[in-house]
C-alpha cells in the first residue's frame, strides 16, 4: 500500500498503476477490515466513476495536484446530494444541499472522496463510543478504542482504508485519535479552513484538519484547503504560504522549543509516554536546538474552560434540530411541543443531552457571568500567555495524550473520559494550530503521539520541523 | 453548587428535551460532578480581563449585499420529515377551545 501522494504520483506517472486500479484496492480494504466500522457510508460506483475521469486527465496532463488521492470524510462534512449524519439519529436520511468549502476544494484538485467516516455523535467524544452506528475500532487491538471524536477518519488511514481523510478537532478529535492509531493527526490555526458545510459542535473551537501517514500530504492537502472563503467570515483572509516549499529545509539548531514542566509532571501521564518525550527533548538539544521549560501554571484550567465554552455553543448550535427541517421526528410527537421535545429526546444520544443540558445551564439566567463570561476571562488569559510564550519560542511540545489507547468501556465516568484530552484542548482554546506525529511505541504495543503547537499562522514552519521529527525520530 | 429536580426540570424545558426518572437521577448526578469539576475555574482572579469572544484578530469581514439562491424552494423540503408542495408540516399550533 501507498503512504504518501507522492509515492502514488510517481507511480501513476509511470503508467504503473491507475486510479481505478487505486480505489479497487481501498475497496477491497474496505471490506475485508468491515469489522473496524470505520465507513458509515461507502460510495463504490461514484469512486470508480471519479477514478475513471481522473486517469483519463492524466493521459492528457489535465490532472489537478490531487490526482491520485482517495479521501474519506468524516460524517460531519456536508457533500451535496450524499448523506450526512454527524453520526447522530436526529439526522437519519438527511441529505447535502450544498458541498462544503474544504471537500469542494479538494474536488476541485481531483480527489476521489471514497466515502463518509464513523465518529462520536456531533464529534462530542474522546472514545468514538458515542456513535448512532457503534463503536470503530482500533486496528492495532480490536478490543482498544480508536480515540474520538475522529475514530472511523483515524482508523481509515491507519488500516490503508483510504490515502487521507478529512476530519475536524474541537478539542482534540483529531490528535488524540492520531496518537492511539500511530499516524499524522493536524489541527490548522482557527480559522485557517473555511468551516462552511460543516456541521458545527463548537462555532469558536472547531477546525477542519487531515491524517495521513505523511506530513508532505499534510501540506499539500491543508495548502488547498486553506484560505478565505465568502460563505465563511470568520474564515481568516491571511494569504495561505507554500506549506511545501521549505518543507524539507528545517534547520533544527536554529529553533527555539519550549515544553511546559506541568505536562511532564502531571499525575496521569504514562511513564514511557513521559520518558520517551524527555528522550526527544534531549535529541533536539543534541541537534543543537534550544530547549528550555517554560511555565505554564493553567493546565488544571483547560479542560474545565473547554467544557463550559463548548457546551454553551453547542446548545445554542444544536437548537436548530427541532424534528422539523431535517431528519428524524419522533413518530410520538401530539403536539408542536412534544414535537421538539421526543424528536430531540429520542434523536440525540445520551453524551450530547449531557453537553447540551450543561450548555444550558451555563448560558442561563442567573448563572451566565459565573460560569460562561468566567470561562471567556480564562480563555482570554490562557491565550494571552501563549502569544507572550510564542514570543520567546517557535514551538511549544508535550505529549498528544496522557496514555495510549484504552479499552472499551473502561471510561465509563465522563469527568475521566473528559481529562484525555487535557494536552490537546489547550491549542482549540487559543486557537493555535497543533499536530501529533506518531514518535512513540508502548511496550504494551500501542503506539502514541509526540505533539508540536506553533503561533497562529505559523503551519509552514510547524509542518517543515514535523517533517524534520518523523524523518529523524519516528518509531516505526 | 446544589442540582435540584426543579433546576433539572426547568433547563431540560428550556433545552426542549424529556427525562424519565431514572434518566434524571442520573443526569442530575452529571450535571453536579460536572459542575463541581468547572468551578475549579473560581480559583483564578480574573479581575479586569475582558472575556475572549472573538479568537481571531479579522474584524468586519464585509461583502456586498446582493441576494444569491444556493438552494432551491423544493431541495429545502425534501429532508424535511412532514412537508407538502410549499411548506414544513407541523401538528396544529392552535387549538379550538
Amino acid at each position: 500500500m501507498y503512504h504518501s501522494l507522492a509515492a502514488i504520483q510517481a507511480d501513476l506517472k509511470l503508467a504503473n498503476t491507475s486510479c481505478e486500479a487505486l480505489v479497487k484496492n481501498y475497496l477491497a480494504n474496505i471490506d475485508n477490515k468491515k469489522h473496524l466500522n470505520a465507513f458509515v457510508e461507502v460510495w463504490a460506483d461514484e469512486a470508480l466513476q471519479a477514478a475513471k475521469i481522473v486517469d483519463a486527465k492524466i493521459k492528457i496532463n489535465t490532472a489537478g495536484k490531487l490526482a491520485g488521492a482517495v479521501i474519506g470524510i468524516k460524517d460531519v462534512l456536508c457533500y451535496r446530494n450524499h448523506k450526512v449524519t454527524s453520526a447522530s439519529k436526529i439526522l437519519e436520511g438527511f441529505e447535502s444541499l450544498y458541498t462544503a468549502t474544504s471537500v469542494q476544494r479538494l474536488l476541485d484538485e481531483d480527489a476521489i472522496i471514497i466515502g463518509r467516516l464513523n465518529c462520536d455523535e456531533f464529534a462530542m467524544g474522546s472514545s468514538n463510543e458515542n456513535s448512532f452506528y457503534g463503536n470503530v475500532l482500533n486496528d492495532l487491538d480490536n478490543t482498544k478504542v480508536p480515540g474520538g471524536s475522529s475514530g472511523g477518519s483515524a482508523v481509515a488511514v491507519q488500516a490503508d482504508l483510504c490515502l487521507a481523510t478529512l476530519a475536524t478537532d474541537t478539542g482534540g478529535s483529531i490528535r488524540q485519535p492520531a496518537s492511539f492509531c500511530g499516524i499524522v493527526g493536524v489541527k490548522p490555526t482557527y480559522g485557517r479552513i473555511s468551516r462552511y458545510g460543516l456541521i458545527a459542535y463548537a462555532s469558536s473551537f472547531d477546525q477542519i484538519g487531515v491524517f495521513t501517514k505523511s506530513v508532505a500530504d499534510v501540506g499539500l492537502i491543508l495548502q488547498i484547503m486553506s484560505g478565505a472563503d465568502k460563505n465563511d467570515s470568520t474564515c481568516s483572509q491571511k494569504q495561505v504560504e507554500n506549506y511545501l516549499e521549505n518543507i524539507s529545509n528545517c534547520d533544527v539548531s536554529k529553533l527555539k522549543i519550549a515544553y511546559l514542566p506541568s505536562t511532564i509532571e502531571s499525575a496521569g501521564l504514562d511513564t514511557e509516554i513521559k520518558n520517551r518525550t524527555l528522550e526527544i527533548l534531549e535529541q533536539l538539544k543534541a541537534q543543537g536546538a534550544t530547549v528550555e521549560s517554560a511555565a505554564f501554571d493553567k493546565l488544571d484550567y483547560l479542560v474545565p474552560t473547554y467544557y463550559v465554552l463548548t457546551t454553551a455553543e453547542a446548545s445554542s448550535n444544536l437548537a436548530r434540530f427541532d424534528g422539523v427541517r431535517y431528519g428524524f421526528r419522533s413518530p410520538n410527537a401530539t403536539d408542536l411541543e412534544s414535537v421538539y421535545k421526543k424528536t430531540r429526546s429520542e434523536g440525540f444520544g445520551k453524551e450530547v443531552k449531557r453537553r447540551i443540558m450543561l450548555g444550558t445551564f451555563v448560558l442561563s439566567e442567573g448563572f451566565y457571568d459565573a460560569y460562561y463570561t468566567k470561562a471567556q476571562k480564562v480563555r482570554r488569559v490562557v491565550t494571552n500567555e501563549m502569544n507572550t510564550l510564542f514570543e520567546n519560542y517557535d514551538f511549544i511540545v508535550c505529549p498528544t495524550t496522557p496514555t495510549t489507547a484504552f479499552g472499551f468501556g473502561d471510561k465509563k465516568d465522563p469527568i475521566a473520559m473528559y481529562l484525555n484530552d487535557i494536552y490537546t484542548v489547550l491549542a482549540n482554546i487559543a486557537g493555535i494550530p497543533g499536530i501529533s506525529l506518531p514518535l512513540g511505541k508502548h511496550s504494551n504495543g500501542m503506539p502514541f503521539g509526540f505533539q508540536i503547537m506553533s503561533k497562529k499562522f505559523s503551519e509552514e514552519q510547524l509542518f517543515s520541523f514535523s517533517n524534520w521529527c518523523m524523518n529523524n525520530f519516528s518509531s516505526n | 453548587m446544589k442540582v435540584t429536580d426543579e433546576m433539572i426540570d426547568r433547563l431540560s424545558h428550556l433545552a426542549r428535551l424529556e427525562f424519565k426518572n431514572e434518566e434524571k437521577a442520573e443526569i442530575k448526578n452529571d450535571l453536579t460532578n460536572v459542575l463541581s469539576f468547572i468551578e475549579k475555574l473560581n480559583e483564578l482572579n480574573t479581575d479586569g480581563i475582558e472575556p475572549l469572544v472573538y479568537v481571531n484578530e479579522d474584524v468586519n469581514v464585509l461583502r456586498k449585499d446582493v441576494r444569491e439562491q444556493i438552494i432551491t424552494k423544493q431541495e429545502a423540503l425534501k429532508s424535511a420529515p412532514q412537508h407538502d408542495s410549499d411548506y414544513f408540516k407541523t401538528p396544529k399550533v392552535l387549538q379550538k377551545k
